[in-house]
């Protein structure tokens, strides 16, 4: 097969929509276009029949009871219900919430939200693998906790957290666990049951579904959890998601669960085998060190840090044909670099020097084959230009240098 | 964010990449930036001891493309210039060069500053006084 270009290979960003996915959705845009909640005739009928239907995709996907699935608008909408609801509806329980340092920033800022309500957070940090420390977890523990919030895998540096250990700790003290699995759910197996979990975000878009629609896994039974609402209106949802449903998006996200379960064992074999292809290759470039835990880690993801060459200056050298993302300042909104990575206990360096990959459903191995002479040729072009390279070639500690901060 | 051609073109061209002999008399230095705030720029200025005019500019930046054309383009306007023509190179002469949108404006500064840097280091080895910047960033 001819290669393509451009290559895609920021899958932890977004998926391309799946054709089997947009073919399933078609209808629901024209001729079945009602509103699920118009309850009295066919067109409302057919709407909600179509998103019962995927309500039960989802909840196969996940082991979970069809019952135990509130539609949202993606993970970030999931999170806020999630922190928010769980801080208002249990209140009189307590206000302590655990979270940690590398979550996503729609449960950091949330939680930083629920401390303005005042509420209690815990920040937990992670290990330099960029896992938790399970004891901390439980030393950290309350009698004001009502809340753990870990997220599944990591989307930066695609580390898998102890859930089931997480869980086990989090029954011991009756507190509750969220998790954020917005990286994990459909491309490894997530088990509400086995792995304990009260409740849990995840969204469309990350799984070749649409963008737009997500969902909220909330437990019915040991424990019953119930959530406030953080939007009111028409009460959908069982009072907990208000707003007409968004059945084209929920049709997708169904028809995307359902091809996961069918396909996920099989392209988490292939991707992860690609992955380790790509990330070998890559370390035999000097000086080249992979972020996060290697083991406990998501098939499809690989963070590198390339020392000596800065991240956005080294994207620019194939973003033509490449799209990856990268942890440096000058690739992100805050011109800082990535606070998951400075987590870790990287230095802000090697933090400017790293750069993400995430492989999907459609990479290919020529894909793959391209893309690791390409980084290649630019890392070791970028480190003939590198002052820092030249100096460390040298053996000059560069720590020890004074450097002008700007 | 899309880059300006000229920026793409130093990117993938890099005018006077190198180094030169920092131990020679008339070679100055310029070392400016750090490595956590992602960019680190080394420029060097060769001066003919006869016209006084600066012969050959090298550089080697660590940092973003716009970091990386910034210096490149200083290295070219160096060349051929008295050391006090230089010392008038301005950032915002490299802003509109290079049409660097405003969040890159600092690469342009800590290129202006790589020259000043470089420039007083030729000068402190030739026993003159090193020039106090007048204007601060």
């Amino acid at each position: 097969m001819e290669l393509k270009l451009p290559i895609y290979l920021d899958n932890n960003a977004t998926t391309p929509c799946d054709p089997r996915v947009v073919e399933a959705m078609l209808p629901y845009f024209t001729e079945k276009f009602g509103n699920a909640a118009s309850r009295n005739h066919s067109f409302g009928w057919a709407a909600e029949e179509a998103v019962d239907y995927a309500r039960e995709q989802v909840a196969k996907l996940i082991n979970a009871d069809p019952k135990e699935i509130i539609f949202t608008s993606g993970a970030t909408e999931s999170d806020n219900l999630a922190l928010k609801g769980v801080y208002e509806m249990y209140q009189s329980k307590g206000n302590h919430i655990i979270t940690c340092t590398t979550e996503h920033k729609a449960v950091l800022d949330t939680c930083k939200h629920i401390e303005k309500l005042g509420g209690q957070i815990t920040y937990l940090p992670v290990k330099e693998d960029g896992l938790i420390d399970l004891a901390e977890l439980e030393k950290a523990i309350t009698d004001k906790t009502i809340l753990i919030s870990i997220m599944y895998g990591n989307n930066e540096i695609g580390v898998l957290q102890p859930i089931r250990e997480i869980s086990k700790i989090a029954r011991k003290h009756g507190v509750l666990l969220f998790t954020d699995a917005t990286q994990a759910v459909g491309k490894i197996p997530v088990d509400v049951n086995a792995d304990g979990i009260d409740l849990m975000a995840f969204s469309a878009h990350k799984i070749y579904g649409p963008k737009g629609v997500g969902a909220l896994y909330v437990r019915r039974k040991n424990p019953r959890v119930k959530v406030t609402a953080q939007m009111d209106g028409g009460g959908h949802e069982r009072g907990m998601r208000s707003g007409t449903m968004n059945v084209t998006g929920i049709v997708g996200l169904g028809k995307a669960c359902e091809i996961c379960m069918h396909e996920m064992e099989a392209e988490a074999k292939r991707l992860s085998a690609l992955r380790d292809k790509l990330e070998n290759a890559l370390l035999e470039l000097e000086e080249s060190y992979v972020n996060g835990n290697r083991e406990h880690r998501l098939p499809h993801v690989c963070n590198i840090s390339f020392k000596y060459v800065e991240g956005e200056g080294l994207m620019m050298g194939f973003n033509k044909n490449i799209a990856v993302s990268s942890g440096s300042a000058c690739t992100s909104a805050s011109l800082e670099p990535s606070y998951v990575l400075k987590a870790l206990g990287l230095g802000d360096d090697l933090a400017h020097s790293s750069l993400r990959f995430g492989l999907g459903r459609f990479t290919t191995e020529e894909q793959i084959d391209y893309t690791i002479n390409a980084i290649k040729d630019t890392v070791l072009k970028l480190r003939e230009m590198s002052p820092l390279w030249e100096m460390f070639k040298e053996g000059i500690d560069l720590d020890k240098i004074e450097w002008a901060h700007h | 964010m899309a880059y300006s051609e000229k920026v793409i073109d130093h990117y993938s061209n890099p005018k006077n990449v190198g180094t030169l002999d920092k131990s020679k008399a008339n070679v100055g230095t310029g070392l400016v930036g750090a490595p956590e705030c992602g960019d680190v720029m080394r420029l060097q200025i060769e001066v003919d001891e006869q016209s006084g005019l600066i012969k050959d500019a090298k550089f080697k930046t660590f940092g973003c493309g716009s970091a990386i054309a910034s210096s490149s383009l200083a290295t070219e306007w160096l060349k051929g210039k008295t050391v006090d023509q230089a010392m008038e190179i301005d950032n915002m002469d490299i802003v509109e060069e290079l049409h660097l949108p405003p969040v890159k404006i600092h690469c342009s500064v800590l290129a202006e500053d790589a020259i000043k840097a470089a420039i007083n280091d030729y000068r402190v080895k030739n026993g003159l006084p090193e020039l106090v910047e007048e204007k601060k960033h």
